[in-house]
This record gives C-alpha cells, structure tokens and sequence, in this order.
C-alpha cells in the first residue's frame, strides 16, 4: 500500500509541478465559467419571456441550469482528460523511470493504482472547482440541493471513468501524440455510442444506453441516484484499472 | 548473500539476444561484466533485476529465482539501468524521497540523507533532476539504487558519457560500495574492470566465454578479452 500512495504522490506532485494541470484546470474553469454564463443567462430570458406571456409557458427549474451545464462539461471532460492521461505511461517509457517502477519491490497493480489515484486526485480537483459554479445559486437563489449533488456525484464518476479508460488506452502507447490521440478518439467514442440507440431499438439499443456513460451519467445529471449507475461506473474504472494491468505486464513480454 | 546466473537465455522471435550466460557473484565481490556492444550485456541485466523474464535457465538473488520469487529478488537489488531513470521535473530530494517509499525504506529521511552523502549530493539537493550535469545525474542514478541499502547492487554503464575527473569519482563510489554487498558493473572499458573489479565475467555474441577472478588471469585483461572475441579462450 505504501508503494501505490508513493506512486500517487509523485504523480500528483508531477502534475502541478508542470504546466499540464495548471492548463487544464484552467481550460476547465474557463469552459465552466462561460457555459454557466451562458445557461443562467438563457434561463433568465426564458423566465423574462414566460412572465411576458402572462402563464402561457411552465414554469421551469433553475436546477436545469445545472443539468444543462454539466452535460456540457462531459463534453468538455472528453477533451481535457486525455491531456492529463497521455504521459502517464509514455513520459516513464521515455524517461527510463519505466525499469525503475517494474525493478521495485511493488507489483503491477500497485503500479496502475497508484497512477490512478493521482490521476483521479487531480480530476476531483477539476471538478470540485468546476462545481462551484452552481454552488453559487444556493447563496443567490433556491435551487434544490439534491440535484446539485447528484450532478456533483454524476460528473465526479464520468471523469473517474473517462480517466480509467483513458489511462488503459495509454498504457498501450510509446509516445505521448499517440496515447493521446487514442484517448480522445476512444472517449469520443464512448460519449456518442448511444447515438443510434433510437434508431437501432430492441436490444441492441438498450445495449448501447447501457454502456454509454454519457446516458449511465444522464440520470445523476437529473437528480436522481441510481445504484445502477454507480455499479456501471465502479465496473467501468475496474475494466480501466484491470486493461492498464494487463498492459503493463505485458510490456515484460514483448 | 550469492547471486547465481545459470544458462540464461533471452529470445526474441527467432532473435537471440541471449543464448548461454552463466556466472556466480558472492558478496564483497565486484564483478565486471563485460562484452562487446550488442553481446547481451543489458539483456542479462534486466533479466536479474526481473524487468525480462529469461527465455530459458535461471537466475537466483540470495537464493531466490526471479521466476519464481520476483518480488523477493526486488527487494534485495538496487539497479541503475543505462540511462538513470530520473524525473526530470523533481528536485534530488523529492526524487530520492519518492524512490526510498517506492522501496519501502521505512526511515526515508535518513535513508535520503545517507545516499545523499555517499554519493556527494549535497550541493544539488534542490535541484530539479532534468537540469543537473550527466555526472550528477548518473551519481542519483546511482543513489537510487542503494537507497534501500540492498544486498546486490546493479549499474549498467555507470560511466559512460561521463568526463574523465567523473569517471575517476564514479570509480571510487562503487569501489567504497563493493565492501559487504554484491555488485555487478556492466562496461565495455576495459581499465575500469581493472581499477575497480575483483572478478572479470566477459560475454560474446550472447555467451559467456570467460569467468575469472582477476588475479587468476593467465594473460592481461586486454588480451583476454580480444582473445575471448576471437573465441579462442
């Protein structure tokens, strides 16, 4: 155990000793800060408009501002966590620092885990900061509280998920252009597999819901907590952690 | 404390990179490792520090096979691979910190300091890794590897690239490290298996061709060693 939290610390300390996590949080809030703009503004015309037509239209939540905006934000998330997943493994491999991980009295597993631990460490970061944005309607309005939190647990476990998947696409890459290319395509993948569930039906459709996190995400977004979905979430950082294991002993192989 | 090469061999495809080495290195001993470039040195290496597992044969660290008993056989070596293995965006102490929890050193202060002064550190300790001199880095390169105070200690190249007034302090610190432990030094410079080993093991095209204590060699190191590629010892 001591090995993986060593591990985590200096990926951590890695990141914020770069330029890397600063850029991305940064993009991240900066994303954040203009998307909850946008949404608040647009919910404060439709309520200007509805109160003009006297009733004629229902009346909405301002909970919707936060569903909107972190749905948004899941997008967004698909391009920034492949910027913090590409030098996981590639930047060891280039290093040498690779042979010192594999030679030390730690197993594989401690190895993988302890790089996701840092890796989610700085996602949380992302999020809890992106997340003080709708904290602020609580002082200023009276938003429902719950739903705040289920979207703050919703994004939480797509950015851990995301992460999961792709630190195993880059435990399979030599160079940092590489790993990172192939998180992005894989994440966007998975962000628009359930696109054709309509369409297709059936099965095969509800397959598709089902191993969408975009929609696994979406009822958290809503308010509502399912242990469903944080099953799918929790398998999903497994199948993550298990891939990049098996990478890594492979390395040994080849 | 023993470590025990026997038959290794290291395939790739239909590649060998090593066909039949076998040697034994006790403790208190330094053992040159020698070979020409592309001989297999590096191969061999990683295979007794388990970052390769052998094709064929074994190899036990204190009684232990890295097949079997990889995480025991990590416990008892330090290894400075050919490039040392820094993070270029730490500084000395963070780096060493984080390599003495890596190998579970309980004392990791102590442990820290004590690499720091064997190895000369002190006027670098701050220091980010990726802006220190080759000799330097190849001194935390070596620190590293003897953090944990390990049983046998494995450098592969530690002198290459370096200026001579380096070499000659990289020399002296593995000399003062030979005394109580097991320590193989990889190179193909042939003084330096003179100035600082006690036994000579010399490898050619993936085989070993001479295992000999220094002082049992019939002819100088030099001749031996051409000899020995020739195949004709």
């Amino acid at each position: 155990m001591k090995g993986v939290l060593a591990i985590a610390r200096r990926e951590i300390l890695s990141y914020f000793v770069s330029p890397i996590a600063y850029l991305a949080i940064t993009g991240f809030l900066l994303l954040g800060g203009y998307f909850f703009f946008w949404y608040l503004a647009e919910f404060n015309t439709y309520l200007f408009r509805s109160q003009q037509m006297m009733g004629g239209v229902q009346s909405i939540s301002l909970n919707q501002i936060v569903e909107a905006y972190y749905r948004t934000l899941s997008l967004v998330l698909v391009f920034l966590v492949p910027l913090l997943t590409m030098r996981l493994f590639a930047e060891e491999k280039r290093n040498g620092t690779f042979e010192l991980l594999i030679t030390s009295p730690v197993s594989v597993f401690s190895i993988v885990l302890g790089k996701f631990l840092g890796l989610a460490a700085t996602l949380l970061i992302m999020v809890i900061l992106v997340s003080t944005f709708p904290s602020f309607l609580i002082f200023y309005a009276n938003p429902e509280i719950p739903p705040i939190f289920s979207g703050f647990l919703g994004i939480s476990l797509l950015a851990l998920g995301f992460g999961a998947v792709a630190m195993a696409v880059a435990s399979f890459a030599e160079n940092q252009v590489v790993a990172g290319t192939a998180g992005l395509v894989t994440l966007l993948l998975f962000y628009v597999i359930s696109a054709p569930a309509e369409n297709v039906g059936g099965v095969l459709g509800e397959t598709l819901r089902y191993i969408s996190p975009i929609d696994q995400s979406d009822e958290m977004m809503k308010g509502v907590i399912s242990l469903k979905s944080i099953i799918y979430f929790l398998s999903l950082i497994s199948l993550g952690l298990f891939l990049s294991f098996r990478s890594v002993e492979l390395e040994r192989y080849r | 404390m023993k470590l025990s090469v026997n038959n290794v061999a290291k395939r790739y495809g239909d590649f060998y990179a090593v066909s039949d080495v076998s040697f034994t290195a006790n403790q208190g001993e330094i053992v040159g490792f020698l070979g020409p470039n592309g001989a297999g040195k590096t191969s061999t290496l990683r295979m007794m520090v388990t970052y390769l597992p052998p094709s064929s044969g074994d190899i036990t660290v204190g009684g232990f096979s890295v097949r079997t008993k990889g995480d025991e056989v990590r416990k008892l070596i330090g290894y400075l691979p050919e490039t040392p293995p820094l993070y270029p965006e730490l500084t000395v102490k963070e780096y060493l910190s984080f390599v003495a929890r890596l190998k579970g050193v309980k004392d990791v202060k102590e442990a820290v300091e004590r690499a720091i002064g064997k190895c000369f550190l002190e006027e670098v300790t701050n220091k980010l890794c990726g802006y220190l001199s080759k000799g330097f880095k190849q001194r935390v390169g070596i620190a590293q590897a003897i953090i944990h105070d390990p049983e046998v200690v494995i450098l592969d190249e530690p002198t290459s690239g370096l200026d001579p007034k380096q070499i000659i302090e990289i020399r002296e610190l593995i000399k003062s490290l030979g005394k109580g432990k097991v320590v193989v030094l990889s190179t193909h410079i042939l003084p330096e298996v003179s100035m600082v080993c006690d036994k000579v093991v010399i490898i050619n095209k993936g085989k070993t061709v001479v295992e000999k204590k220094l002082t049992e060699l019939e002819k100088s190191l030099e001749e031996t060693f051409l000899e020995s590629l020739r195949g004709d010892v």
